[in-house]
């Protein structure tokens, strides 16, 4: 490991319990531990898995016109956001691609937005240039806990975790500290991402961490975790080429800032994005591969089993556990049927996916 | 006679045929192993050709023929359980091969020479 990798407040923790630690977005973590991804990504469906996030970005915007200004960056309804509600949104462009993909909390006198670790400094400079204050947050740990034993384990810590709704987000004591949770996650489960300060992240983790069925999780069963969950992953799924519509996620742009809408526009690449809103020609779609053959990202994919120009290339894609079989993302053209059969290149052989509806299995959010 | 590769094959000779594995070592650094495509049967082999595709849930990974032969079986369980790898590498053979010159896999390292190799 090089020593310009950043570590989490976790990071101690990690080697004790013999994760093995890989770079990711210039943060040393743990991508599993002993116990192994697949059986992480079940025990995660099953019990419930602690997840490190720390590497992500958290950052406040304080202000009374906070929601206002971040409005111009993002098309969701952030000035409708209820205080305790938390929302999800996209940093636009100009030409229509997305810039990054966050989380923003309305806490009241300030936002908390959550944002990917790879785009947080882009995303901070994003926000000044456009006469926003971001304050990074810089002592708090992020930790995720995510599966049907997740809420009876936070609450035996943090009674008040039960009351929460899936996307509420509020501020609940522990031993004398504030934690900021909320009610969501990346894994298509219930669960919590609970925000603890950096001197006290450990002590928060073991005491989770000894709750019944809570195992601790690494990067590779988070990754299977969201595909299954049809979840995208920035800089896979979706980057600054793809528009929201193509990247299957125009339902976080609100009827009141589309086209006619009471606040129209008024966000980075609006002309573009907002006309293609329910047209695009392309879209991010599922693919249930028809072998047991894995299609990763990067794999080419055609409409026939021979000849042809490409339509397209997987974005995401690996063997999903919960669902015993291989799964696959990829945008290609809208008109394509659910039930189409397109092919896939393997090894110089073009192998069958049908296109399939995600999430590849059943959410269990707490609504 | 079993013998290593430096790919983290073993090799047991059975008669004159040799069965070939990836060993515990491999299936460790591989992660959970999710999917096995074997040769086919009767094929004819070089030494270094890839023939076997191996997936974990992390990457794929190509397995070489270690010698020079034709294919006589292929252990189509594995294929069908591929977790068994992991559960047992020492079990879980994926091919028997009839080498073209006898005594090809005497060069290959002995247990405790693959010992040293691995650490």
């Amino acid at each position: 490991m090089t020593d310009d990798l950043r570590r989490t407040p976790l990071y101690d923790l990690h080697l004790a319990l013999g994760a093995r630690m890989v770079p990711f977005a210039g943060w040393e973590m743990p991508v599993q531990y002993p116990m192994g991804v697949l059986a992480e990504h079940l025990h995660t469906r099953a019990a419930a898995g602690l997840f490190d996030v720390s590497h992500m970005g958290q950052v406040i915007l304080r202000g009374p016109d906070a929601a206002q200004a971040l409005e111009r960056l993002v098309p969701a309804d952030i000035m409708g956001l209820p205080q305790g509600r938390q929302r999800y949104g996209l940093f636009t462009n100009d030409s229509g691609g997305v810039l990054d993909d966050l989380m923003i909390a309305n806490k009241g006198d300030h936002l908390l937005l959550v944002v990917n670790a790879a785009n947080a400094a882009q995303d901070a400079a994003h926000m000044i240039a456009a006469a926003l204050a971001p304050e990074v947050v810089t002592d708090r740990a992020l930790l995720a806990l995510q599966g049907p034993r997740a809420e009876a384990a936070l609450a035996a810590l943090v009674p008040g975790a039960a009351d929460l709704r899936f996307m509420d987000s509020a501020d609940l004591p522990w031993d004398g500290g504030t934690l900021w949770v909320s009610r969501s996650g990346y894994t298509g489960e219930d669960g919590f991402e609970i925000s603890v300060r950096a001197d006290r992240a450990e002590d928060f983790a073991r005491a989770l961490l000894a709750q019944e069925g809570v195992a601790p999780i690494g990067l590779g069963a988070r990754d299977s975790l969201r595909l299954e969950a049809g979840l995208p992953l920035y800089g896979h799924d979706m980057d600054a080429d793809t528009t929201p519509a193509e990247a299957g996620l125009g339902w976080s742009i609100p009827k009141l800032r589309r086209t006619g809408g009471e606040r129209e526009g008024g966000f980075p690449g609006a002309e573009v994005i907002l006309p293609e809103l329910g047209r695009a020609t392309r879209v991010r779609r599922g693919l249930r591969p028809e072998g047991r053959a894995p299609m990763r990202e990067g794999v080419a994919l055609f409409a026939a089993a021979e000849g042809g120009e490409s339509i397209g290339t997987v974005s995401s894609g690996g063997f999903g556990p919960s669902v015993a079989a291989p799964v696959a993302m990829a945008v290609l053209p809208a008109e394509l049927a659910e039930g189409a059969t397109v092919y896939a290149e393997l090894r110089g052989k073009r192998l069958p996916a049908r296109i399939a509806p995600m999430p590849f299995v059943i959410p269990t959010y707490k609504r | 006679m079993l013998k290593f590769t430096p790919d983290h094959e073993w090799l047991r000779a059975d008669g004159d045929e040799i069965v070939v594995g990836i060993t515990a070592h491999a299936s460790e650094q591989l992660g959970d192993v999710v999917f096995i495509e074997l040769p086919e049967e009767g094929r004819e082999v070089e030494a270094g050709e890839e023939i076997v595709v191996i997936e974990s849930v992390k990457a794929a990974s190509d397995i070489v023929a270690p010698i020079a032969g034709t294919i006589t079986a292929v252990n189509s369980a594995v294929a069908d359980t591929p977790g068994a790898v992991n559960d047992d590498a020492m079990a879980a053979w994926f091919f028997r091969i009839k080498p073209t010159e006898p005594g090809a896999m005497d060069a290959f390292m002995d247990e405790a020479a693959y010992q040293a190799l691995i650490g």
